[in-house]
């Protein structure tokens, strides 16, 4: 029987092989992330620089509302100095260039005498401002769809990392018979090809302070890696424990089997 | 077991407080000398590691509490509050997330350990029912807790489960109206599956007291499921299943540690780190790894109440196995067929799992199109999962009844010290 089916099966193999011409999505190229594996560990000149695309390029419409400047100068992060550590009785919100970055944007608030609406240059405890004050906003400039907030786009995709940078190089003319209606674009990376987003990079769009090439595959790393970062922050901090439990484990299943072995010693079973 | 005790109060004190409230002494009869059949083998610990699973549940979420708030505006920021600004919050929330899968991984362990070695047979049929009572309430711990970070698959994942109760003629729509707390999964169902998902677990520990209860009545079955017959059959529980257990229980900590600390999203789905919007569905919704057989068996049938009642039905035959299974004979070391039929179930639950995790109409075997039976293509996962929710209820429902009728097993030994001391091989 089922010999039979699977003769049936190769037969009807050969009619209706191409059936399915749907177009899916490519898978994300890899990368050789520096925070891969169980000892991987974020490229702090890597993370600034992604910091650097993010509020210079993509700021202007994704929102990151679950980062704050302080974020910035924690351990692992991507201006960390251990100058302004818990060690030395300091915080992140020490650190003069957190406090810079901070001072840099407009932070949207209250005047504290009038409670009229007012902005003021932030501080490290201020979350990243949104680019727009509320959804509604979001939707109308972007054609009806918000862009989503990227705090945790690392996590929240299939592919992590690499599909983000993937994504941001995918763009390119419409495979196969795809039709683009006004201000959509085709990215091959995106599922169904057709993606609201304009290419956000290109060639020297950002300035890399560390002299870096300034290329669309280099900023679309950078921006990944930085947004592993943000959405996983306490990542190093857990593989750090994870190699000291890990090993304590091992020694103590050790000695548990040789507990084991001793107790048992005189007793079949 | 129920017997004449062996605690001697070792000092005044102990004494006195065993004359008033004998603590020690059942401390003493239940965990210290307890007698166990002497040839347990590494099957038999997970009990003990199920016991460590539920108190590492219960400790991290008590804390999680403590930093969480349900409901639908704030619940999403604050899971990420505690991953990100509570002092170790990360690690909490990551063991109380994957300490649900290890234990689901230890309770399906356990659960085929007694299938296989027909720990459900006579005396022993309310200890099991008393576990799948546990079983049931993990499920539904699980499920509402999945909910609460309130994300796209917590939302939607709910959002199916629910309806799926509106399918019992009648009492259907009054159950999910009661589920929801209104007319749709909104605020007042976060607040209720967060009430209840902080009861359960102490449900839980209630009827594991009262498992392990039932367990030191009737004694513990064995890998060749004869009872004891002497004091050459058993060994006092401490130190030899203490130690055993404790041995077991660390290595079952690596596991866990490597999920936790190497790849804590491993078992999770991408979605849920998008915040729940009803008016967005995921492309595919699947609920966890561990209900993913019985979401298969849901939708292999296309119609929905009785897509729903083979679901429960899948469980309910769980709970009947006692009476289900007609063989003598407890242990399948001794039944050749049993056992074949056995691995076949195991091996039909794994792809259960795979169908639940597969879209309906996804290809077996990619690029095969071959001819469609009734509504789909055969060679699609909603087939594929007919055939094996067929051998599920079958598996139960006649290879366990005709099965003990039918086969010839294979001679039990006379006691259990015969065949260890007579230096049989131990499996």
């Amino acid at each position: 029987m089922l010999r039979k089916v699977t003769l049936l099966a190769a037969a009807l193999l050969l009619v209706g092989g191409p059936a399915m011409a749907a177009a899916k999505a490519h898978e994300p190229e890899p990368v050789a992330f520096s925070f891969e594996g169980p000892f991987g560990r974020f490229n702090q000149v890597q993370l600034q620089r992604g910091y650097k695309v993010y509020r210079e390029v993509c700021s202007s419409c994704h929102s990151m509302t679950l980062l704050a400047f302080r974020n910035l100068g924690d351990p692992s992060g991507p201006f960390f100095d251990p100058e302004y550590s818990a060690e030395k009785g300091l915080t992140s919100n020490d650190n003069p260039v957190v406090k810079a970055l901070a001072a840099d944007t407009q932070i949207p608030d209250l005047d504290g005498e009038t409670g009229d609406p007012i902005t003021r240059p932030g501080i490290p405890a201020d979350r990243f401002p949104s680019p727009f004050p509320n959804i509604i906003a979001a939707k109308a400039s972007n054609g009806g769809i918000a862009p989503p907030d990227l705090s945790l786009m690392a996590k929240a995709r299939e592919g992590g990392p690499e599909y983000i940078a993937s994504l941001l190089q995918g763009y390119g003319p419409p495979e196969h018979g795809v039709t683009l209606a006004p201000g959509q674009h085709y990215n091959k990376y995106f599922p169904g090809g057709v993606i609201g987003m304009a290419p956000p990079l290109a060639v020297d769009k950002v300035s890399f302070d560390d002299g870096t090439k300034s290329t669309v595959k280099q900023q679309a790393e950078d921006v990944a890696a930085f947004l592993m970062w943000a959405a996983e922050p306490k990542m190093e901090e857990r593989k750090k424990m994870g190699f000291s439990v890990l090993i304590f484990l091992v020694l103590f299943s050790g000695m548990l089997y040789a507990s084991y072995r001793r107790v048992w010693k005189n007793e079949s079973h | 077991m129920s017997g004449h005790s062996t605690y001697q109060p070792s000092n005044g004190f102990a004494k006195w407080l065993d004359a008033r409230l004998p603590v020690g002494r059942l401390v003493w009869d239940s965990f210290v000398d307890y007698p166990t059949p002497r040839n347990l083998n590494y099957w038999w610990t997970f009990g003990g590691i199920l016991s460590l699973c539920l108190g590492v549940q219960i400790v991290t979420g008590i804390v999680l509490a403590m930093h969480y708030t349900p409901s639908a505006a704030a619940a999403f920021t604050s899971v990420e509050h505690i991953m990100r600004d509570v002092n170790y919050g990360w690690l909490l929330r990551y063991m109380h997330a994957n300490g649900a899968s290890m234990f689901f991984i230890a309770v399906y362990i356990h659960m085929l350990r007694g299938l296989y070695y027909g720990s459900y047979k006579a005396p022993r049929e309310v200890l099991w029912i008393l576990g799948c009572v546990i079983y049931g309430l993990m499920m539904a711990t699980a499920f509402m807790g999945y909910v609460l970070p309130w994300g796209q698959m917590s939302f939607h994942g709910a959002v199916v489960i629910t309806n799926l109760l509106g399918a019992f003629p009648i009492v259907g729509d009054a159950i999910t109206t009661l589920l929801w707390g209104g007319f749709a999964v909104d605020e007042p169902t976060l607040k209720r599956f967060f009430s209840l998902h902080y009861l359960l677990p102490f449900m839980i520990a209630g009827v594991v007291v009262l498992h392990v209860w039932a367990l030191h009545v009737v004694g513990q079955n064995n890998p060749t499921g004869v009872d004891p017959k002497s004091k050459a059959d058993t060994l006092p529980f401490t130190p030899y299943a203490t130690v055993k257990d404790g041995f077991a229980m660390s290595v079952f900590l690596i596991l866990f540690a490597v999920f936790l600390f190497y790849m804590p999203n491993a078992l999770g789905h991408a979605d849920n780190y998008i915040p729940a919007d009803p008016l967005v569905t995921p492309s595919h919704i699947v609920p966890e790894w561990y209900f993913l057989p019985f979401y298969a068996i849901l939708r292999a049938v296309p119609e929905k109440l009785i897509g729903v009642l083979a679901m429960f039905g899948s469980i309910v035959c769980i709970f009947a196995l006692p009476w289900l299974d007609t063989s003598k004979v407890k242990s399948m070391r001794y039944r050749p067929q049993a056992r074949l039929y056995f691995f076949i179930f195991l091996v039909v639950c794994v792809i259960l799992g795979f169908c639940g995790a597969k879209l309906p109409d996804d290809q077996v075997i990619p690029g095969l199109t071959t001819f469609v039976l009734v509504d789909s293509d055969l060679n699609s996962f909603v087939w594929l999962s007919r055939v094996a929710t067929l051998y599920y209820f079958a598996y139960f429902l006649v290879v366990m009844p005709l099965l003990g009728l039918l086969e010839k097993p294979l001679p039990t030994p006379e006691t259990i010290s015969s065949p260890v001391l007579g230096g049989e091989h131990k499996d």
